[in-house]
């Protein structure tokens, strides 16, 4: 499998690169597994640390019951972020480096000590947990039309695009995360909203389900890394000119420009 | 149309309601050419059957206040009608399935006003200064058609589905809370069925409010002192059966609950 791993790897940093979307792997290959996908996650991520790039944190996906329904899968995915994800809050996304973005309202969190599974619970992430902060996920897919399953989208490194930290840090014993409201507005109009629990309950919940997941491999949550948690209502399609801010209970508000 | 036609569509709908029968809609064969207008004339006849046999009118009620339900019904403005006295279930209290066709739950806010609000040109903002408290609820739904199944004229006529409501006990001023940001989840036997934040509500829950009372002073009436309010649903509506636990849950306003009965 390891030159098929490498095969697959190189054509979606290519479609990264060329801004082109190519077929999803599982069309070539059905039977690639979970594993095999991260497989050629990690090995695009490898290749871009030894380009100098940096892993700040992690993201996790399909945290909705509606999205793993879409996808026939009964667990959330990862991927990772790096610090060329970053955008500034307020700041702007060149329409010219993403293929077909959309954008997803999130909690963030930072934390403050190392979480490693197995038998992370919630207690845990709260107690690793420094501040959290609303997020914005500009999501894309580098496989042509969104057209993925779970082994493509978990290879694409989870869909991750960019990512934009807002608001007001808020310590997590001030705030019950399972009912925090979140309204996403796009060019000043409402485009839904949503709540805390639509993220497996509890944003909490899928981190303690991450650091779990990430022993599997190994791999702990670092000491100040950042945690997009899952979103919080459907993702948006955004094209150039469109303007996105995401407001939330108790912790401010987070925008961005295409 | 002479009011007497008006009437007897509402006795049709009350009979229903009585009868716990669901019916054809208006629109299919009674009065195909029914209107908006007309269809809150025969929701004027309804309510005032209901009124002559002594229920009391709690408030007034909003419905189709999310962009979807719009969207779908294709309309640009909300619609109203009254939650009575004999409507109301305790909190933690329960839902005698028997009484009602095909009942579902939604959760919203409810406004008990302070004073009396007269459109036109109420703002949102006019009236979060005219409520006294905000608090949470449950509201039951149950339009008296086959299967939902109505035109806009049908569901105002229908006094647009009311049926039951479930108002939380912890009020809040609304000067407290960011309305639009409060979150909420409909839970039904521990699973959440769905969630959504004040937004919802037609970007705001005094918004709603706010054109109740516009809509309202078209026919020179108004929101009064004493009136709560249920300002229309952050979530869908779920459909409930026999032996369900439905929780509200409302960040900042604490929960409702209730049980199904036989």
């Amino acid at each position: 499998m390891g030159p098929k791993i490498k095969h697959y790897a190189a054509q979606l940093s290519v479609a990264e690169l060329s801004g082109i979307g190519v077929l999803p792997i599982t069309s070539d290959n059905a039977e690639i597994t979970i594993e095999e996908a991260y497989q050629i996650q990690l090995e695009n991520i490898k290749r871009k640390v030894g380009n100098g790039q940096k892993i700040v944190g992690k993201k996790i996906g399909l945290t909705s019951l509606a999205m793993q329904r879409l996808l026939g899968v009964d667990e959330p995915d990862y991927g990772h972020l790096l610090d060329s994800m970053v955008v500034e809050n307020g700041g702007k996304v060149l329409i010219e480096k993403v293929l077909q973005p959309k954008v997803e309202a999130e909690i963030a969190f930072v934390l403050k000590e190392e979480l490693r599974g197995p038998n992370v619970t919630g207690i845990d992430v709260i107690k690793a947990t420094d501040y959290i902060v609303p997020a914005l996920e500009i999501v894309d897919s580098r496989i042509k039309d969104w057209k993925i399953k779970l082994p493509d989208t978990v290879a694409d490194n989870a869909s991750s695009g960019f990512y934009v930290l807002g608001g007001k840090p808020a310590r997590l014993s001030e705030i019950d995360l399972e009912l925090i409201g979140m309204v996403l507005t796009k060019n000043g109009e409402v485009s839904n909203t949503g709540v805390g629990a639509a993220a497996l309950g509890n944003p909490i919940n899928c981190v303690a389900w991450l650091a779990n997941r990430l022993a599997d491999f190994d791999i702990s949550l670092k000491k100040g890394e950042v945690i997009l948690s899952g979103a919080l209502s459907a993702a948006v399609e955004a094209q150039a000119g469109d303007s996105f801010t995401a407001r939330f209970a108790h912790i401010g508000h987070v925008s961005v420009h295409f | 149309m002479p009011n007497q036609e008006y009437k007897k569509i509402a006795e049709y709908l009350v009979d229903a309601e009585v009868g716990k029968r669901e019916v054809i809609k208006v629109t299919a064969e009674i009065k195909p050419d029914l209107t908006v207008e007309e269809g809150y004339l025969v929701q004027k006849e309804l309510v005032g059957i209901k009124l002559a046999e002594g229920r009391r009118i709690v408030g007034p009620k909003m419905g189709l206040t999310s962009q979807a339900k719009m969207k779908q019904m294709k309309v640009d403005e909300p619609i109203y009608g009254y939650v009575f006295d004999y409507m109301l279930i305790e909190d933690g209290g329960s839902l005698p399935l028997h009484e009602l066709i095909h009942p579902k739950v939604e959760a919203e806010i409810a406004f008990l006003i302070g004073e009396d609000i007269t459109g036109p040109g109420v703002t949102g903002a006019h009236v979060l200064a005219k409520t006294e408290y905000v608090l949470p609820a449950l509201e039951i739904i149950d339009s008296r058609y086959e299967n939902f199944n109505f035109t806009l004229p049908d569901v105002i006529a229908d006094n647009a589905s009311t049926s039951r409501v479930v108002f939380g006990t912890s009020l809040k001023k609304p000067e407290q809370l960011e309305l639009d940001l409060i979150g909420a989840t409909l839970s039904i036997n521990g699973e959440i069925k769905d969630l959504g934040a004040g937004a919802a509500v037609l970007g705001h829950p005094a918004n709603s409010i706010a054109m109740l009372a516009n809509m309202l002073a078209r026919k020179g009436e108004k929101v009064r002192k004493g009136d709560v309010i249920l300002t229309g649903a952050l979530t869908g509506a779920s459909m409930l059966t026999v032996g369900d636990f439905v929780s509200g849950k409302f960040d900042g306003l604490g929960e409702v609950t209730f049980t199904v009965k036989e």
